[in-house]
């Protein structure tokens, strides 16, 4: 089982972002790196003049690099942006809007969390164009992912799963964080900077739901498949993603490396897990099939 | 100018035959289970119910266009190959398909029936549209409810299809078949079982103060004074704390409904080749009133005339009305 970090999906300043991905280089014990801006075309210039010391540091580290396209195109920008990446050399894409597909399609490509491969059909067609690799949507039910994982073994094609971090819950046209400032989004002023996990919403009853991440709503409970760790391995899933957050990744990466070798038990990662992340409460639900924000004991079965 | 369809909505048999008789060019259906998206309790067609209405709507000069536009999760996809079979066999239209694996069944066993690419596919750009037609020949896309006329109109120009727009209805917020809260909240998936903020699991608590409190499972979606009339607890459309803000505030958007009445024109004008009309889970009244409507503005502004738009306003959502991204980009 290869252990992944996700796409960072928050906009933390470039300097973070080095900094995060050299500790990672160098400290991670995981097998794939995905790197670059899924959410917001108007973040990308920042980070992008960093994007080659940061692949060769990662590379250096012995990770995989794969370069992650944006989740939602309109403008020809945007468009622009996911020729761009569809036409890339030398390192694998991983592709989370259908425009990509035009031009990527006959090649090597992965495919991300946001384009909707709930089924072992649209597994097979997209293998046959050319998919090497995809990552499951949040919500799907392990029984389901197990299919997949399954179908994903006699194509040849990886099939991941998010093990850590904050689902993604919606995408939207509008950002979220801009309008909470009384903007829009072209004047936004790259307020989501100020929110390096997203910014929590509440209920009216002072009880926090939601992450708003720009156009990108979250869950305010981490995902979090450690108590189901025995049932991932035994589906056969290919790779384990951890989700960027401003908690310490490399322990939660090193945690995940230590139970897949047997060197802490499940419960022990479990517990490892919650007290990394802290300050939110962790779920399990969608694995179970069951509303997303619940916990539920292991036990529950799968 | 294109002549364009009205595309209208029939969450039952009496609905479709009322849209039909009401002007509408096509009427937009499902069956009674998770392959489509407004998979409520009471509300669908049997397969005998399907099969009598689409014989209906075809003896009046009406299309059926069957919505099939959920993903089947691994291990559930007969139910969604079985769906598209009945359809095939009862003669509809069309299917208005989201999932690639669907589309392909679709386009491989049923190359006769056309195919709609679903608003749940989120095909938001050319290149995505034009995906879906090079792969599964894809002849009409249901666009986001995300652009500007003038995109659309742009749009028209680089794909290989006809569009359809929406024009009345809910205002979904999300970009659809990318919104995964009600199964964050209910464990029921809008996704995989055509669910959005479920009846039975609303609830309305009234508080000492008078005030009532809405959830959807256990979350506050929103609180009203007394003497406020409360609105069904919908995920996007409620009221929430932010450090940033002084007071509750509509985080994502106010309820509110789309009406694009007035826009109608620009839209002919735009090459947009079908009008959609959102509202399956909506009253019988409902679909007369607004089909009627509709095929009265529609019509005049064939005729050159100017369109004579009734007043839709009692039956939005909330009472109030918008042109949301349509008119302007400072939507967003």
């Amino acid at each position: 089982m290869r252990l992944t970090i996700g796409p960072i999906l928050f906009h933390w300043p470039a300097e973070k972002k080095i900094d995060f991905y050299a500790r990672i280089a160098d400290e991670a014990p995981v097998d794939t790196v995905y790197l670059g801006e899924v959410i917001c075309s108007k973040r990308t210039p920042f980070f992008e003049p960093h994007l080659p010391d940061v692949i060769a540091r990662l590379e250096r580290g012995g990770k995989t690099v794969v370069l992650s396209s944006l989740s939602e195109v309109m403008l020809k920008r945007e468009r622009d942006m996911m020729e761009a990446i569809a036409a890339t050399q030398g390192h694998e894409i991983e592709i989370n809007d259908a425009s990509a597909l035009l031009f990527a399609s006959g090649r090597p490509h992965r495919l991300g969390p946001l384009m909707n491969v709930y089924n072992d059909e649209t597994l097979a067609y997209l293998a046959k164009r050319g998919a090497t690799h995809v990552c499951a949507p949040p919500e799907l039910p392990g029984a389901s992912l197990a299919i997949l994982a399954a179908r994903g073994r006699a194509l040849g094609v990886g099939v991941e799963a998010q093990a850590f971090g904050r689902a993604s819950l919606a995408i939207s046209a509008r950002c979220y964080h801009a309008r909470a400032h009384g903007r829009v989004k072209d004047n936004c002023q790259f307020v989501c900077e100020e929110d390096p996990d997203g910014m929590p919403l509440k209920g009216m009853d002072g009880k926090t739901f939601l992450t708003v991440n720009g156009v990108q709503t979250l869950s305010h409970a981490y995902l979090d498949l450690s108590g189901e760790i025995e049932a991932l391995v035994t589906m056969g899933v290919s790779d384990l993603r951890l989700s960027p957050h401003g908690v310490d990744m490399v322990a939660a990466a090193q945690a995940w490396r230590d139970a897949l070798d047997g060197r802490i038990s499940s419960v022990e990662l479990k517990r490892r897990i919650a007290a990394i992340v802290a300050t939110a409460p962790v779920a399990n639900g969608f694995f179970h099939g069951r509303a997303g924000h619940l916990n539920l004991a292991p036990a529950h079965g799968s | 100018m294109i002549r364009p369809d009205l595309v209208c909505p029939a969450g039952t048999p009496a609905a479709l035959r009322d849209a039909v008789d009401a002007g509408a060019d096509a009427v937009y259906c499902g069956f009674q289970n998770a392959t489509n998206a407004r998979n409520f309790p009471g509300l669908n067609f049997t397969p005998a119910e399907m099969e009598k209405s689409v014989a209906y709507a075809h003896a009046k000069g009406a299309k059926v266009l069957l919505a099939i536009n959920t993903f089947p999760p691994a291990g559930k996809f007969d139910l969604w190959r079985e769906a598209l079979d009945m359809g095939a066999r009862f003669g509809v239209d069309a299917y208005i398909v989201a999932d690639i694996g669907v589309a392909h069944y679709a386009a491989t066993t049923h190359p006769d029936v056309r195919l709609h690419l679903s608003v749940q596919a989120a095909a938001s750009s050319p290149e995505a549209i034009r995906y879906y037609c090079r792969e599964f020949g894809v002849k009409r896309v249901v666009l986001p409810r995300i652009l500007t006329v003038g995109e659309i109109r742009d749009m028209g120009r680089e794909i290989p299809c006809e569009m359809e727009t929406f024009i009345f209805g809910n205002h979904g917020l999300m970009v659809e078949g990318r919104c995964s809260l009600t199964n964050y909240v209910t464990g029921l998936s809008t996704n995989m079982d055509g669910v959005c903020s479920p009846a039975s699991q609303v609830h309305y608590e009234r508080e000492a103060d008078g005030a009532l409190t809405t959830r959807l499972g256990e979350f506050v979606i929103d609180r009203f004074a007394a003497d406020d009339k409360a609105g069904y607890p919908t995920i996007c459309k409620g009221r929430y704390l932010a450090d940033c803000r002084d007071a509750p505030y509509y985080a994502f958007e106010e309820p509110i409904s789309l009406n694009l009445s007035t826009l109608l024109p620009d839209l002919m004008a735009a090459g947009v080749h079908a009008f959609k009309i959102e509202g399956r889970q909506r009253s019988r009244a409902y679909v007369k009133a607004v089909v009627s409507a509709f095929r009265k503005s529609v019509d005049a502004v064939l005729a050159g005339a100017d369109p004579a738009f009734a007043d839709l306003l009692a039956l939005t959502e909330g009472r109030k009305q918008t042109e949301g991204a349509f008119k302007s980009k400072t939507w967003r």
